[in-house]
């Protein structure tokens, strides 16, 4: 786990934990967002992500350990950090019985935005969010893209330096999350920190860096290709042959094969050296009664680091237990 | 508190609740509703009760007391029987209330003894009817032992200087009817405001709790006062609607008199509406369902102010205990204000006190909302 030295960290979290009575949600968890940096956090429902953004808008008080958002620090007052933060929550919770440049008007009014500034800004945010000439349309007729898209343009709306996005993109469709993911770059390239939290493995591609949280713990924070690069601690191969099952048991016992796992109709392996487990394995497999296999060398996606780390993760706490 | 952020918040609850027609009608429409069915439905006056008579005697003089009978307000007689089982028969089928019977010897006995007793046979299986009417029964008897009192001690003067028999004579003011609509009225305006104002303002919390904003909401700096205030802004508004048709039903239509100042009555209600709404407010606020928060705003508005504020059951007829108790039913001031403001007239200072109660009851609920309402989700 690498951390790059950030002296202008907009948030630092130190040992943070979270209990709900006897459940740990969030269990010591650190980490640093740098300014203008997009951090992903990435994890399976209920891993602690909502939570730890919670903790982070001064919405839960934290069991133990400490956050600091633009230097203040959450806990001793959360009034100053609100007033420096945008929030879009996961649930969609903007009002659905008031129309688009209404919300963003409430919105410019709890944050007192300048009335000289607040046309500009609700301009701004309808054209980021696409929604020119719909000023007038009821939220609850647009197309979950555009709610979203309003979401973020209501907690943009006063300029935060820091904004926190819940899960953003869930029930998007595909082109609209892309959309999505241009304006977050486009608000990152003005020096706005994000901390965005997804389930889509795939986006943690457009993120500075990606942080794997799992059972409420911290499992890797890194770029994503330096995730793909060191986390496996190894190399990825692809092998494709009949009779998976067998073929997955028999590799499991190959010498140089570290770890092995069904990926769709092949199975995806990792070994020390690629270049000669390409050569050695599909012999192995012909000895073990698996013939014709093919092997080729691949770059693992971040769903191999995830799979990989989450599994490592579990072993470690059942050997720890 | 910043003016930008309550505006903002006023602005938006006045657009939602704009959206929302049919509970606009409601809150609109329910005061007058309850109004004509409280007004109209509540009322102690028994009028025209149906008696049966049972004349054992038909004398001159039996015939003359059901003669007051006859003539009073509060009678019709319905039936005119024989015999005790056709009496019986006529309470059996609620032909009638209460059966009038007149012995055999009646006559006879009130020349001789001076006195005679008449038999009452009451339906009781509404007591309170019952014991009404067997009232007004009593003051028919004595009127009429009266009036024979009165005769015989004519002819025994005769010649002498008349002898009149002493008699109280009660002035009945600000009610001179006694109309007990003129009484009641205006508390059911009291208590209608009490249930409305309060259901009003159940939902405005909740329902943001249940639909997900409030969540956003309580992410930016806005205080809890500044949601407060925002919030109860346009429901002081509505209430006003609702307690002017209230208050206009009941001087208008019921045409109880308004003998008061409308500043007096405006300045009174206002606090109350304020009380009433922040109740509303503070049970949303602390229950997070919708349906939780209008339940239990219903049951500490609509329980106490029926039972407790005396705007029906007399308090000084309650046990001192309860008696006692029902210094802490706020209603029990605004019923005493709306009463006094159009029976008696009164003004400001002559309701100082409940006055001042209730101003105090409106400012601890505010504080203890505003003190309620976490920005947080634990």
């Amino acid at each position: 786990m690498t951390d790059r030295p950030d002296a202008g960290a907009q948030i630092v979290v130190e040992g943070l934990v979270k209990r709900f009575g006897r459940f740990v949600a969030v269990d010591g968890v650190s980490f640093n967002v740098g300014r203008g940096e997009i951090l992903g956090f990435l994890g399976p429902n209920g891993a602690g992500k909502s939570t730890i953004i919670r903790i982070l808008c001064g919405l839960l008080r934290p069991t133990a350990g400490r956050a600091l958002v633009a230097n203040i620090d959450v806990s001793r007052d959360p009034e100053a950090v609100r007033q420096r933060i945008g929030y879009m929550s996961q649930r969609f919770s903007l009002y659905r019985d008031l129309t688009v440049a209404e919300n963003l008007r409430f919105f410019g009014g709890i944050y007192r935005v300048p009335a000289s500034e607040l046309a500009e800004r609700m301009r701004f945010a309808i054209e980021m969010a696409g929604l020119s000439g719909r000023e007038d349309a009821l939220v609850a007729t647009l197309a979950g893209g555009w709610q979203q898209r309003l979401a973020l343009g209501c907690a943009v709306l006063h300029r935060p330096p820091i904004l926190f996005l819940d899960e953003p993109t869930s029930g998007v469709e595909p082109t609209s999350r892309r959309r999505f993911w241009d304006l977050i770059h486009s608000l990152a390239g003005d020096g706005v920190t994000v901390l965005v939290s997804t389930h889509h493995m795939d986006e943690a591609e457009y993120c500075h860096r990606a942080a794997l949280i799992n059972q409420g713990r911290l499992v890797a924070l890194d770029s994503p290709e330096a995730l793909k690069r060191t986390a496996l601690g190894g190399e990825l191969l692809l092998v494709a042959c009949e009779a998976l099952g067998p073929a997955l048991a028999a590799l499991r016992q190959a010498p140089g094969v570290r770890d092995c796992s069904v990926f769709g109709s092949a199975l995806h392996v990792l070994v020390d050296d690629a270049e000669r487990a390409a050569h050695d394995l599909p012999a192995y497999l012909a000895a073990n009664g698996i013939p014709s296999a093919r092997a080729t060398p691949i770059h693992p996606s971040l769903e191999d680091v995830f799979v990989h780390l989450v599994a490592a993760d579990v072993a470690e706490r059942s050997v720890a237990a | 508190m910043r003016l930008r952020r309550v505006k903002a918040i006023a602005v938006k609850e006045v657009r939602q609740i704009w959206r929302d027609p049919r509970s606009l009608m409601i809150a609109l429409l329910m005061p007058f509703t309850q109004m004509f069915m409280l007004g109209y439905g509540v009322s102690l006056d028994l009028k025209h009760v149906p008696i049966c008579t049972f004349d054992r005697e038909g004398s001159q003089d039996s015939q003359a007391l059901l003669k007051h009978f006859q003539a009073s307000q509060y009678f019709t007689i319905t039936r005119d029987v024989q015999n005790y089982p056709a009496l019986v028969d006529a309470i059996d089928r609620a032909d009638c209330k209460i059966g009038i019977v007149i012995p055999p010897d009646f006559s006879e006995r009130l020349n001789d003894a001076g006195s005679a007793s008449v038999q009452a046979v009451l339906d009781a299986t509404d007591d309170n009817t019952a014991n009404i009417a067997f009232g007004y029964a009593l003051a028919v008897v004595t009127g009429y032992s009266s009036d024979v009192q009165l005769s015989r001690t004519e002819r025994q003067a005769r010649g002498l200087q008349q002898i009149t028999p002493m008699t109280v004579q009660s002035r009945v003011w600000f009610n001179e009817d006694l109309d007990s609509r003129n009484f009641i009225i205006p508390g059911v305006v009291a208590v209608i405001m009490a249930l409305v104002g309060a259901q009003l303002t159940s939902l405005t919390i909740s329902r943001e709790w249940e639909r997900g904003t409030m969540e956003l909401l309580i992410s930016t700096p806005v205080r809890p006062s500044e949601v407060m205030v925002g919030k109860l802004t346009p429901y002081v508004v509505l209430g006003w609607i609702d307690a002017g048709s209230c208050l206009a039903v009941a001087a208008l239509w019921f045409q109880v008199p308004f003998r008061g100042t409308l500043l007096t009555l405006f300045v009174t209600t206002t606090i109350f509406l304020l009380l009433v709404l922040g109740i509303g407010y503070l049970m949303s606020v602390l229950i997070r369902s919708q349906l939780g928060a209008s339940q239990i705003a219903l049951l500490v508005t609509m329980l106490p102010t029926q039972m407790l504020s005396g705007y029906i059951f007399p308090i000084d007829q309650m046990p001192t205990l309860i008696q006692n108790f029902t210094y802490l039913v706020y209603s029990r001031y605004y019923v005493t204000i709306v009463k006094a403001i159009f029976l008696k007239g009164s003004s400001l200072p002559a309701l100082a006190m409940p006055t001042v109660f209730l101003l105090v009851y409106a400012t601890a609920v505010m504080i203890l909302a505003a003190r309620a309402f976490r920005k947080s989700l634990d």
